[in-house]
């Protein structure tokens, strides 16, 4: 049997991976597949509390996560795809026009 | 229960003049607004006249009920009237010695171009003081007394484009505040400790209580304080600076406010509070001192006086002073008969002042007057019964009231000889001064400017001339008014005859009022005599004033040599002025300009201002390098802010 | 105890743990989509541990299948090198990286020290499709169909977006 804690512990590390990516890394496709590692991590701390609390809102509302990233995941592209259009670069150090 | 006399509408009825005349009286005709401000005025006094007809079948006191106001907890305070003897000798003389002044003012202003102006606050300033006159509660009373305040302040300020009168009008209402600073302590007192402002049920409540011995107590820190509010109001030491600077108003002003009724309000407040201060022998005695010692020191001041105004300002100072002996010795009924009296001859005074300078073109120094007597006969006449009246001299009206005060004055519970003899040195210094105005005035050669066609000499009066070569006799608009008043000082005083008028008021007063007849015969005797030495004091003065000024009109120049500093002294009001300005005015002045200016105004809120846009640039200056276009710092930020989310959350689940 | 649950545990966290490192350590971003995936078949594998079938086929079929592919295809589309070092930022090495480590190792922490040994009892709670299916279209309807219509906002704006900018009038001159 495996403990709760441990579905938790590799979700929240699955997290931290995420956040760390999505500050170190430069190339932008990078940083957001960072995020989108962010979310698998919350996926999995959903899924393993409606196991644990046997309730299937959990695993109901991993789908809807699921449908959000993948809205967010298009939409997201198509903007880097504009970006690059506009800035010949994928480097997010370069996309600094909102400097004051 | 009696029907009801409709008391309100005597208050009323002049406000709807004054409220008339303001705001029409700009585009309206001169007889409109004379008409308007007549009528009104006249229906009051005849409203009055009937209310005394009815009189004795009223049942005293009568109360009114007119509106309600105040009502909070227990304590409430109601739009009230009250009438009982006190308030009805107030009410006739107010609305009878105003309506006669209304009349005097026709003449006197027509040709000032702020005639409406006039009549409007004249009317005003007879609705507040009838208020205060017929009010049930002080907080009623107050009103009217703030209110006469401030229709003196506009009066005496009424030629406002003068600096001086401007002033003085400035000094008129500030002075007074600080008086009724006083008054309101004792009246926040009274509420506290009584729980009702209103008449009978203070005087109920303070009734049982017994004398109180020693200097301390409430009573007398309620009589004491209301003494200031009087001391404000009725001019007295040492808040009477403001009176002589209020000549600057218009003459029938002068005689309407400063003589007659306003600056008795002082008086009837404490007659009306004396419940109180019979209960409060220190308070009692605070007053009879501070009377006494106004009436010798402004008579003293008005031996000197040049300008025929400032004599009678001061001669009004002095007479006040008598009042509140009479109400410091306890004799309340006879300051209310001299209040009577006084607004007669005094009144009359001045108005016959005012038509004395509407006859020489404006001109007030009496150096430049003299022999008017055959050129302004009617004036001349009742101006000597005025002073005839002032001086004390039987069976003029003054004699009668002045010498019950002193006689007062002596045998009260609360009097003494000194108190007497104070009075009787200052009748004598009074009887002096205004002989010597008479004699100024009336005798001897006419030193004065001729007054060419286009009236050069107006100086103070704003006074259009008539262009007549020669001094000239008024109108008899005016003359009327001057000879009914002459007529009630020559008879006003026959009412104290037999001590009919302490009768008449004694259901007011009660018995401890007068200290009835105690030891019948021998104190007869003695009143008699004081009686007679009180005329021989007044013939004294006359006979000093007529060597002085109309036999050897060279002495006073070499009196006032001779004397030389204190002369100096004495002409200059003993610098009192100075004095006040330099120990209260300017300290005020530097204290604001240098603390409250500088340093709070500027350096406190201005500073506080400043500084906080200062210091929100600031801040801004080094928050905005957070905006620096930057996305992964955006992204340091966000990771950050969250992680310090998170923990808290846990945290608080945690606890 | 040690159990064939714990051990399919272990085998598929070590894989999601390798694949996110890997996503970190390396360069070039075609290599960190590929470690995703990895990630991404992994956890699939963790949901079916779970009980979560049809989550676990939707994990696969949308997520790596779907999404993952897309950013391939980005990747290629955009001929995406090698990243070159820039200038960083202070801000995120400051107070990012360690307020995610703090965030984690307090995470951590709170958890292990306080869930206690209640297990997850493998497949315990089956997540078959029909049942899910009954949620959806009951109790969850209302954000079904408002999901449905985001997806349609995001299509029309990711179609926007990623077309080519009108070419500018050229004006009669030449």
């Amino acid at each position: 049997m495996v403990p709760l804690s441990y579905y938790l512990v590799l979700s929240g590390f699955l997290f931290a991976c995420g956040v760390a990516g999505f500050l170190i890394k430069r190339n932008i496709i990078t940083i957001f597949m960072s995020i989108e590692l962010m979310l698998n991590g919350v996926n999995l701390s959903f899924v393993a509390f409606a196991a644990h609390w046997h309730v299937l809102a959990g695993q109901v509302f991993v789908f809807f996560v699921m449908v959000v990233a993948a809205a967010e995941a298009a939409v997201g592209l198509a903007i880097i795809i504009a970006v690059y259009r506009t800035r010949e670069t994928l480097n997010v150090d370069q996309v600094n026009l909102l400097k004051l | 229960m009696t029907s009801s006399l409709n008391l309100w509408l005597i208050p009323v009825l002049p406000l709807a003049g004054a409220a008339i005349n303001g705001f029409l009286g700009k585009k309206s005709s001169r007889t409109a607004v004379t008409t308007v401000g007549l009528v009104f005025s006249g229906i009051a006094f005849a409203w009055a006249l009937s209310v005394a007809l009815r009189f004795s079948s009223v049942d005293l006191p009568y109360q009114e009920f007119v509106a309600h106001w105040i009502r909070s907890g227990a304590f409430s305070a109601d739009f009230a009237l009250y009438l009982d003897q006190l308030s009805l000798v107030m009410l006739l003389v107010v609305t009878g010695v105003g309506f006669l002044i209304h009349i005097y003012s026709v003449g006197y202003m027509w040709d000032d171009p702020g005639y409406y102006r006039f009549f409007a606050y004249l009317n005003l300033f007879m609705f507040f003081m009838l208020t205060l006159i017929l009010a049930n509660n002080y907080l009623v009373m107050f009103i009217g007394w703030e209110g006469v305040g401030l229709a003196s302040y506009l009066l005496i300020g009424f030629w406002f484009t003068k600096d001086s009168a401007a002033s003085a009008g400035k000094k008129a209402f500030i002075v007074n505040r600080i008086g009724d600073f006083g008054f309101l302590i004792a009246l926040f007192l009274i509420i506290q400790h009584f729980g009702s402002l209103n008449f009978t049920q203070v005087i109920a409540q303070v009734q049982p209580i017994s004398p109180e011995t020693g200097s301390a107590g409430l009573l007398t820190a309620i009589g004491i304080l209301l003494m200031m509010g009087a001391c404000g109001k009725s001019a007295q030491i040492p808040l009477y600076v403001w009176l002589p600077d209020a000549m600057e108003g218009p003459t029938p002003v002068s005689a309407l406010i400063h003589a007659a009724t306003m600056v008795t309000a002082g008086v009837y407040m404490v007659a009306r509070s004396h419940v109180i201060f019979e209960r409060a022998p220190m308070a009692l005695m605070v007053v009879a001192v501070i009377g006494t010692l106004t009436a010798f020191f402004a008579a003293t001041i008005g031996i000197a006086q040049t300008d025929i105004k400032k004599v009678l300002a001061y001669s009004t100072v002095s007479q006040l002073g008598y009042m509140f002996m009479a109400c410091g010795v306890g004799a309340f009924s006879a300051g209310i008969f001299h209040l009577m009296t006084h607004a007669f001859f005094k009144g009359l005074l001045f108005l016959a002042a005012g038509s004395v300078i509407h006859a020489v073109g404006g001109e007030q120094d009496m150096r430049k007057m003299g022999g008017l007597r055959s050129y302004v006969p009617w004036t001349f006449l009742t101006m000597g019964i005025a002073t005839l009246a002032i001086a004390g001299i039987p069976p003029f009206a003054g004699f009668w009231s002045k010498d019950e005060i002193l006689w007062q004055a002596y045998s009260s519970d609360h009097g003494s000889w000194v108190f007497w003899l104070i009075g009787i040195i200052t009748a004598f210094i009074t009887s002096f001064y205004m002989f010597r105005l008479l004699f100024m005035t009336f005798f001897g050669d006419y030193h004065g400017a001729q007054v060419d066609p286009h009236g050069q000499a107006h100086a103070a009066h704003g006074h259009d001339d008539h262009g007549h070569g020669e001094p000239h006799e008024s109108p008899i608009v005016m003359l009327v008014p001057l000879m009914i008043l002459a007529f009630l000082s020559v008879v006003g005083g026959l009412v104290g005859i037999g001590n009919r008028f302490e009768h008449f008021l004694a259901p007011v007063f009660g018995s401890g009022a007068v200290s009835e007849v105690a030891g019948e015969t021998a104190s007869r005797v003695t009143e008699y005599v004081f009686m007679g030495i009180s005329v021989a004091v007044a013939l004294l003065g006359l006979m000093l004033a007529h060597v002085l000024y109309v036999s050897k009109p060279y002495l006073p120049q070499r009196i006032a040599d001779s004397l030389n500093g204190f002369y100096t002294a004495v002409l200059h009001k003993y610098y009192v002025d100075e004095f006040y300005a330099k120990l209260f005015v300017k300290p005020l002045i530097q204290g604001s300009t240098t603390i409250l200016w500088q340093g709070v105004d500027r350096k406190i809120i201005d500073d506080t201002v400043n500084n906080a846009a200062d210091g929100a640039r600031h801040v801004s200056d080094e928050v905005r390098h957070m905006q620096s276009g930057n996305l992964r710092s955006y992204a340091g930020w966000i990771a950050a802010g969250s992680a310090l989310v998170i923990a808290y959350m846990i945290w608080m689940g945690v606890r | 105890m040690v159990s064939v649950h714990l051990i399919l545990f272990l085998a598929f966290g070590a894989v999601c743990v390798a694949g996110a490192v890997n996503l970190l350590a390396q360069t070039h971003p075609i290599n960190s989509a590929l470690s995703l995936i990895a990630v991404m078949a992994a956890l699939a594998g963790e949901y079916l541990l779970l009980g979560a079938e049809f989550v676990a086929a939707v994990q696969v079929i949308v997520y790596a299948g779907a999404i993952m592919v897309l950013f391939v295809f980005t990747i290629m589309l955009l001929n995406a090198g090698v990243e070159e070092r820039t200038k960083g930022s202070r801000v995120a090495v400051l107070f990012g990286i360690p307020g995610m480590l703090l965030g984690s190792i307090l995470v951590g922490w709170v958890v292990l020290r306080h869930s206690g040994t209640e297990a997850v009892v493998a497949g315990a709670l089956p997540g078959d499709p029909k049942v899910i299916g009954q949620l959806l279209f009951h109790e969850f309807l209302l954000p079904f169909e408002i999901t449905s219509v985001l997806i349609l906002i995001a299509i029309m704006g990711a179609v926007v977006l990623a077309s080519k900018p009108a070419t500018s009038p050229a004006g009669k001159v030449e």
